[in-house]
C-alpha cells in the first residue's frame, strides 16, 4: 500500500490515515435525472465517496454506470457497483473500461441479489463469473494491464478495487476466511453489510484483527440509520442477510412514532463513535437510502465534519 | 434422471381441444421413475381428458401406448402403422421425447404433456431434487462431492454470498444453501484450506451457452456420422 | 505351406473378429504384452457381414486410449486377410513382431512385478 492505485479521493482520503465516512444514493426508477441531482447536492462536501447501486435487489433503476457519470459532473466522487447477476464477462470489463474512461476510481465489485427477489422475477440471470472473480479480474486488468484472456489493455483502468462483506450472514465461522480470500483476490477496501447487530461485529472484527486483514484491506463498517420500527420489521423479514436484534426493534417501538427516527439516528450515532476507536475499522460507509437529505445532519452529529481534503 | 412434471389439465385439454382421436404416449424411462409419464400416468391423464370432454358433452377417443424409451429412433419406429390414425399425439416423455417423434413422424402433431425441468433424484419418496446443470465439466471433487454450479442459485464458485441465512438460500426457504453444506464438510474434515484462494473462472463452452450438444462413442458409429 | 512366422506370436482363434471385444486387447496389455493385433477378413468379405468392421473400430477406440496414457498406439493393430492368404498371414506376424521390436518392451511390463 505504498504508492497510489487509481487515485481516488476515497483512496487518498484512507492511504493518508483519515476515518472514512461514504456515503450511498439510489438511483431513480427512470431517467430522472434532476432527482438524481437533488440527492447529490446532501451528499456533496459530506462524504469522501458516494456509492451508486447497481439495480440493488433486483430492482429496475437507471444505471450505476449512469448514475456514476452523472455524480462525477456534479463534482462528486462515485463508488461505482457492480453486480455479477446481470452481465458476463464481455459486458464486464467492457464496463470496467467505460467506467473508467468516464472518470470513475472506485468500483465495489458484489454477486448481486437474485433477480427473484426484484420486480421483475421472470429474468434470467447471468453469473457467469462470481465477485470472487471480478475482483481478482478488475486486479488483473488494474495490475497487468491485461483482459482475462490474457490480451494486452491498451490504457488499463486503475481502480480502487472494493467488495462487500457480510459478518452476519452464515455460516458464520466462515466468513472471515471468505474476507480473507476477496482480500487475497485484490480487494482493497471493503464495505461491510449493514450492521444492528453490534455484539456480533464485534466479535468478528476480533477476527478480522487477529488474521491480521485490517492491515492489508481498508475496511468500512456499514450504518444504516433506522427511520422507523417498521422499516426495522421489514428489513428483518425482506432483505437478504440482515440481522437486526430484538433489542433495537424494541428501542424503536418503545418512543412515539413521532420519535422513533430521532431513536433510529441516536442508534446510529452511537455505532459511529464506538467504530471510530474500533481496531481494524477504518471508517464508516452511511447507507441512508431514500434518506439522503439526513446525511448532512448525520454528518454533523456524528462529528465526521468537515471531511478532510486530500 | 430426467425429471418432469405433468402440464396442468387445462393446458393440456386448451391443446387437444378440437382433437377426436388421440394417442397418448408414456415412456418407461426417466418419467416413469418419476411418476410423470409411466403407464398409471397415461392412464390417469387419458381418463381426465375422458371426464373432461364428458363433461362438456362431447366425446373422445383416446389409445394410449408406453414406449420403452422415446428418445431411441429404434423404440418409436414401433408406432408407426397406428401413428397416422390420430388427430393428434400427447407425449409424457421428456422433452426429447415428442422431438424424437416430431423427427420421424413430420405429419403427425405431437404436443408434449409433460414439463421438463432439471437432472435429479429422489431424496424420498415422491420427491426429487435438482443435483446437476449438465455443465460438462464436472467438478464436484473439488467442492466436497457437491455442485455448487447445479445448486447454488448464483451458480458461485467461491460461495457462499452474502445472503445465506441459517443454512438456507435467500432465494426461498426451501432450497437448502449448497456452500453452506460445503463449507461445514470442509470445516468439519479439517480441510478449510482447501477453500482458500479464488477459484478460477468456468469455460462455459461445453455448457448449454455453447450452443447444443453432440456426445460421440466413435467405436460404436456404424459409417459416418 | 510351411512358412515360417516368429514364435513370439501367441494366437488367439475367434470365430469372427467381431467377437474381439475392447476389453480384450486391453487386458492383453495390462497384463504384459508387448503388442496386440487382430487379423480380420477383407473388408467387404465378413462371414458375419460387419464383424471386422466392428473390430477395426474396437481397435481404433484401443488405441486412442492407449494414446491418452502415454503409451505408443502402435502397439495395438488392425490387419485385414483372407483364410486363403497364408503368406500374407506370416508377413503379417512378422511385420508386426518386428515394429513391436522396435518400439521395445510395453511400458507396462518395467511396473509389473513379475
Amino acid at each position: 500500500m505504498s504508492k497510489l492505485k487509481s487515485g481516488s479521493n476515497l483512496e487518498k482520503v484512507l492511504k493518508a490515515g483519515h476515518f472514512a465516512f461514504t456515503g450511498e444514493c439510489g438511483p431513480p426508477k427512470g431517467a430522472n435525472v434532476a432527482h438524481l441531482k437533488e440527492k447529490f447536492k446532501y451528499l456533496k462536501g459530506n462524504v469522501d465517496a458516494v456509492n451508486i447501486t447497481d439495480n440493488q435487489t433486483a430492482v429496475v433503476r437507471m444505471s450505476s454506470m449512469a448514475g456514476s457519470a452523472l455524480m462525477i459532473q456534479e463534482g462528486l466522487e462515485p463508488n461505482f457497483q457492480m453486480v455479477c447477476r446481470d452481465r458476463n464477462r464481455l459486458a464486464i470489463m467492457s464496463d470496467i473500461l467505460g467506467a473508467y474512461a468516464l472518470g470513475i476510481r472506485n468500483i465495489l465489485c458484489l454477486s448481486g441479489d437474485h433477480q427473484t427477489f426484484g420486480n421483475h422475477p421472470e429474468a434470467k440471470n447471468v453469473h457467469d463469473i462470481d465477485s470472487m472473480q471480478l475482483i481478482a479480474l478488475v486486479k488483473k486488468m488494474r495490475d497487468q494491464g491485461k483482459f482475462m484472456n490474457g490480451e494486452d489493455i491498451d490504457v488499463p483502468p486503475k481502480m480502487f478495487i472494493g467488495a462487500a462483506c457480510n459478518p452476519f450472514a452464515d455460516p458464520y465461522e466462515y466468513r472471515v476466511y471468505r474476507l480473507a480470500n476477496k482480500i487475497t483476490a485484490g480487494a482493497d477496501f471493503i464495505q461491510t453489510q449493514c450492521i444492528f447487530n453490534m455484539d456480533k461485529f464485534r466479535d468478528f472484527m476480533k477476527k478480522v484483527v487477529d488474521m491480521g486483514l485490517h492491515e492489508k484491506c481498508y475496511i468500512l463498517a456499514g450504518v444504516t440509520p433506522m427511520k422507523n420500527a417498521g422499516m426495522a420489521n421489514f428489513m428483518s423479514k425482506y432483505v437478504p442477510g440482515m440481522d437486526i436484534p430484538d433489542s433495537l426493534v424494541k428501542r424503536l417501538k418503545g418512543v412515539d412514532k413521532r420519535d422513533q427516527s430521532e431513536e433510529g439516528i441516536r442508534f446510529a450515532l452511537e455505532q459511529v463513535e464506538e467504530f471510530k476507536g474500533m481496531e481494524g475499522v477504518a471508517g464508516v460507509h452511511m447507507m441512508a437510502i431514500e434518506w439522503e437529505h439526513m446525511v448532512p445532519e448525520i454528518a454533523e452529529r456524528a462529528g465526521v465534519l468537515p471531511r478532510p481534503v486530500v | 434422471m430426467i425429471v418432469a412434471d405433468r402440464k396442468s389439465l387445462q393446458e393440456i385439454l386448451a391443446m387437444v381441444e378440437d382433437d377426436k382421436e388421440i394417442l397418448i404416449a408414456g415412456c418407461k424411462g426417466c418419467v416413469t421413475v418419476c411418476n410423470a409419464g409411466g403407464l398409471k400416468e397415461v392412464e390417469i391423464l387419458a381418463s381426465s381428458i375422458k371426464i373432461a370432454r364428458k363433461k362438456q358433452g362431447k366425446d373422445i377417443d383416446i389409445e394410449i401406448e408406453v414406449l420403452e424409451r422415446q428418445c431411441d429412433n429404434e423404440y418409436i419406429a414401433g408406432i408407426s402403422e397406428k401413428v397416422g390414425n390420430y388427430d393428434a399425439v400427447i407425449s409424457l416423455a421428456c422433452g426429447v421425447g415428442p422431438q424424437f417423434l416430431s423427427e420421424m413422424y413430420p405429419d403427425q402433431t405431437f404436443y408434449p404433456g409433460v414439463n421438463t425441468t432439471f437432472l435429479g433424484g429422489a431424496t424420498q419418496h415422491g420427491v426429487w431434487e435438482e443435483r446437476c446443470a449438465g455443465c460438462g465439466t464436472c467438478a464436484i471433487h473439488d467442492f466436497g462431492g457437491l455442485c455448487p454450479i447445479a445448486r447454488c442459485a448464483k451458480s458461485l464458485m467461491n460461495g457462499p454470498c452474502g445472503g445465506s441465512s441459517q443454512g438456507i438460500c435467500e432465494v426461498n426457504k426451501e432450497i437448502v444453501c449448497i456452500w453452506d453444506l460445503i463449507v461445514r464438510k470442509k470445516m468439519e474434515a479439517g480441510k478449510l484450506a482447501d477453500l482458500m484462494g479464488v477459484k478460477g473462472v468456468k469455460n462455459w463452452k461445453s455448457a448449454r451457452h455453447g450452443g447444443p450438444r453432440k456426445s460421440i462413442r466413435e467405436e460404436l458409429v456404424q459409417g459416418n456420422i | 505351406m510351411r512358412l515360417s512366422y516368429p514364435a513370439d506370436v501367441k494366437i488367439i482363434q475367434v470365430p469372427c473378429t467381431g467377437r474381439v471385444d475392447i476389453l480384450h486387447l486391453l487386458n492383453a496389455i495390462e497384463d504384459g504384452a508387448d503388442g496386440v493385433y487382430v487379423a480380420g477378413c477383407l473388408e467387404g468379405e465378413c462371414h458375419y457381414i460387419e464383424g471386422n468392421l466392428k473390430a477395426r473400430r474396437k481397435v481404433e477406440y484401443v488405441k486412442r486410449t492407449l494414446t491418452e496414457l502415454g503409451i505408443e498406439p502402435e502397439r495395438v493393430q488392425m490387419y485385414n486377410l483372407s483364410s486363403a492368404q497364408g503368406a500374407r498371414f506370416a508377413e503379417i506376424a512378422n511385420e508386426m513382431v518386428s515394429q513391436i521390436r522396435e518400439l521395445g518392451p510395453s511400458p507396462v511390463k518395467k511396473n509389473n512385478a513379475a
